[in-house]
């Protein structure tokens, strides 16, 4: 997997925005040269929209969006297939967080879960195409192929009692090879 | 490059036909082919990155890059398509065309699909019309179809269907758990239900063998080879006879044409971009309703000045697909199994002979199930998202039905394929605008369509439903995308002759589904293929060594 870390001038906005998290988060936050687990995503952003992704699926018996590697689908694909989508993300979750301050004075993944999901849904109304777009690649990435780097140990189709692989015949690659396409 | 006797514009349900029977007559062919020769190697059954669900692209072309179309809105907004899109109708680029990844359900169309005019009259604002030919004129190259491209089935649980000389080569599979669901309670309905004819090996066939019951068919190519299609069947047939050569990768300027209009050839990019012509005494276009529409507009003489054959402004109208409506079912027991291909039990019943209705279409269960495709088709009143929504994908994924059918569309003179004034693809050649929509009237057929699948999943015990039924924004042409080089008799009202001829140009053809009067209530591939076979042995009877006898 390619790990190009994505700095340069959006980590700076969100080195103001973040000022409100508090010093431990700046610490760890992306600096230029040093190699994210992330291809797009700043670790501020991505932790943003790992809190939305798991309001939209929650963990219960099975694990969350999150859990199972949502956030790395869709951080994937945005080096990928979604490149066309990147500033709606990068302006998406500023104003999710923009949201959180007015609503809540505080920064989303602070807040606690009931406020979070208060949050999503004030987010659903007033960022609707933002929602609609992260609750389908949400699922996509959820109840996807593994090999686009979400539904991880393919959880999801093992929750829906669905053979995994769900595969007959010949299997000639591996679900889990990395940068499939 | 060396002059042939005729070049063949895509390699798809129909060009693989006319290559193979024409090669097969002693002509020399060029077939061209835009997109590449996949192989049941290339099957990766990626739920997200296939023919039918794209979410990650299409796996067997057009690539998302350069080739844009566009569609206009109901106000005449502009709208760009890219080809993984809905709005961009798409049908695969490759050899075996859309072959290759379909479902494959092998249709004859009812003899009525072909006298729609005198059946119903025209709705006012339509353009239905009957065809020139019947279904009496097709019924031997229907055959001809089912046994050389291979089609198993059984029509025996079905009056719904035309005069049929000789059974289907192949038994249909064993059926599947929704087979043994459904089929009682359509029984119990008084309707007719079926084994879907398919172009797959229940039994070796052709020096293939069997399906091996994977679910993964639409969409994807099949990883035994065991889904029949023109690129395992006609096309190496074409090229074993030594008189036909497929070049890939290769696409279409223009169809060139001499000082008295007639075609001399045509000048396409090679699979490294370079700008060749192939000169050949018959041109045959078989790129699809879309792209063969586009070709003939994008090909402007002085003679024609419009493009070619479109003397009269008709080439893209007339734009068709299928209107799909239907309903999920949901059950308090298991319905599901992993058994393909999935979609095994059919009614005819419907597609012709509701009073008030032009038409119908048929009904059937679906192919693949996979989570990311019963997302946004729960029960009423499930949460779109959260752990309500999670739970009911746990609770309902293996307890539910789908039913639905391409409802026959009725269409308008201006629901059309035009070619964009300013966008171009990355050839730089005009890409393909879609305008208007199919006839109101086509809707109403498609709610009580889902109203009648709505009932069949009731009867077989659902104890929630939830109705299909949209009101597309444009023309659902797609996969099944027909009607925009429309047969007849007439110049004045027609683009071919009944032997799929351009009316004025003699040794111009278009074989394709471009030439369908109306589209059926069915999945047109077998009419496709059918029509090749027919048109293909006009051409040939009239075929005098490096011309046509007038």
């Amino acid at each position: 997997m390619k790990t190009t870390s994505e700095c340069g001038p959006v980590t700076r906005r969100q080195f103001l925005a973040a000022g409100v998290v508090g010093g431990a988060v700046l610490a760890a936050g992306c600096k230029p040269g040093r190699q994210s687990v992330w291809e797009f995503f700043t670790p501020e952003e991505a932790r943003t929209l790992s809190t939305i992704c798991d309001q939209i699926i929650p963990a219960d018996d099975y694990p969350s969006a999150s859990q199972a590697g949502v956030v790395t689908y869709i951080d994937r694909q945005l080096a990928r297939f979604y490149r066309a989508h990147r500033d709606a993300y990068r302006i998406g979750l500023q104003n999710v967080q923009e949201l959180s301050q007015r609503h809540f004075a505080q920064v989303l993944e602070a807040l606690t879960a009931e406020k979070q999901l208060q949050a999503v849904l004030l987010m659903e109304t007033e960022q609707a195409e933002f929602f609609e777009m992260v609750r389908k690649h949400t699922f996509e990435g959820f109840y996807g192929s593994p090999r686009h780097g979400g539904n991880r140990d393919a959880a999801s189709w093992q929750m829906l009692g669905l053979s995994e692989p769900p595969l007959l015949g010949r299997a000639q690659y591996d679900l889990r090879e990395r940068g499939g396409q | 490059m060396k002059r042939v006797n005729a070049v063949v514009i895509g390699a798809g349900a129909a060009g693989g036909i006319v290559a193979k029977e024409l090669a097969c007559a002693g002509l020399s062919v060029v077939l061209l082919e835009r997109g590449k020769w996949y192989t049941a190697a290339d099957c990766r059954k990626d739920d997200l990155r296939n023919q039918r669900t794209t979410v990650l692209g299409n796996a067997f072309g057009p690539e998302e890059e350069g080739n844009p179309r566009v569609w206009l809105d109901a106000d005449g907004h502009p709208h760009t398509a890219l080809p993984n899109e809905g709005s961009y109708q798409n049908n695969a680029a490759c050899v075996g065309g859309g072959t290759l990844s379909y479902g494959a359900q092998a249709w004859r169309y009812l003899p009525q699909d072909f006298r729609m005019r005198s059946t119903y009259g025209a709705p006012s604002g339509s353009s239905l019309e009957d065809w020139p030919i019947t279904y009496d004129d097709l019924e031997p190259f229907y055959e001809k179809a089912e046994w050389e491209i291979g089609v198993s089935g059984d029509y025996s649980g079905t009056p719904f269907h035309g005069p049929r000389k000789r059974d289907l080569p192949m038994p249909p599979l064993p059926p599947g758990k929704e087979f043994s669901i459904l089929e009682p309670a359509a029984k119990r309905l008084g309707l007719h239900p079926f084994h879907i004819p398919m172009a797959r090996n229940s039994i070796s066939y052709n020096g293939r063998g069997p399906c091996m019951r994977c679910r993964w068919c639409v969409g994807f190519a099949c990883e035994v080879d065991a889904k029949n299609g023109s690129q395992n069947t006609v096309i190496p047939v074409a090229l074993a006879t030594g008189n036909c050569e497929l070049r890939t990768e290769c696409m279409v300027k223009e169809i060139l044409s001499d000082e008295h209009g007639r075609a001399r050839g045509v000048a396409y990019f090679d699979e490294k971009g370079r700008l060749q012509e192939q000169l050949a005494d018959v041109v045959v276009v078989s790129g699809c309703a879309i792209e063969s529409a586009r070709l003939l507009l994008n090909s402007r003489s002085r003679l024609f000045p419009d493009g070619l054959g479109n003397r009269y402004d008709l080439v893209g109208r007339h734009l068709q697909g299928h209107h799909y409506t239907g309903a999920v079912g949901f059950f308090d027991f298991e319905t599901y199994d992993d058994l393909g291909p999935g979609a095994t039990i059919a009614v005819s019943d419907y597609n012709h002979g509701t009073p008030g209705l032009c038409g119908g279409g048929m009904l059937a269960n679906e192919f693949i199930r996979l989570p990311i495709h019963m997302v946004d088709r729960m029960p009423p009143g499930t949460p779109r998202w959260g752990l309500g929504h999670k739970q009911a994908m746990r609770q309902w994924h293996k307890r539910s039905i789908v039913i639905m059918g391409p409802t026959q569309q009725i269409p308008t003179a201006e629901g059309r394929v035009t070619v964009d004034p300013g966008v171009k693809d990355k050839w730089g050649l005009p890409v393909a605008r879609f305008e208007g929509n199919v006839h109101p009237h086509t809707f109403e057929i498609g709610d009580k369509q889902a109203s009648r699948a709505e009932a069949w999943l009731k009867e077989a015990g659902a104890i929630h439903t939830s109705r299909m039924s949209s009101r597309p924004e444009q023309v659902s042409a797609g996969q099944h995308q027909a009607g925009t080089c429309r047969m007849g008799s007439d110049p004045h009202t027609s683009v071919v002759n009944r032997f799929c001829q351009v009316h004025d140009v003699d040794n111009l053809f278009v074989i394709d589904s471009s030439v369908h009067v109306t589209n059926g209530g069915f999945n047109p591939v077998l009419t496709i293929m059918a029509i090749a076979f027919y048109a293909s042995d006009a051409l040939v009877r009239t075929w005098r060594g490096t011309g046509l006898r007038s």
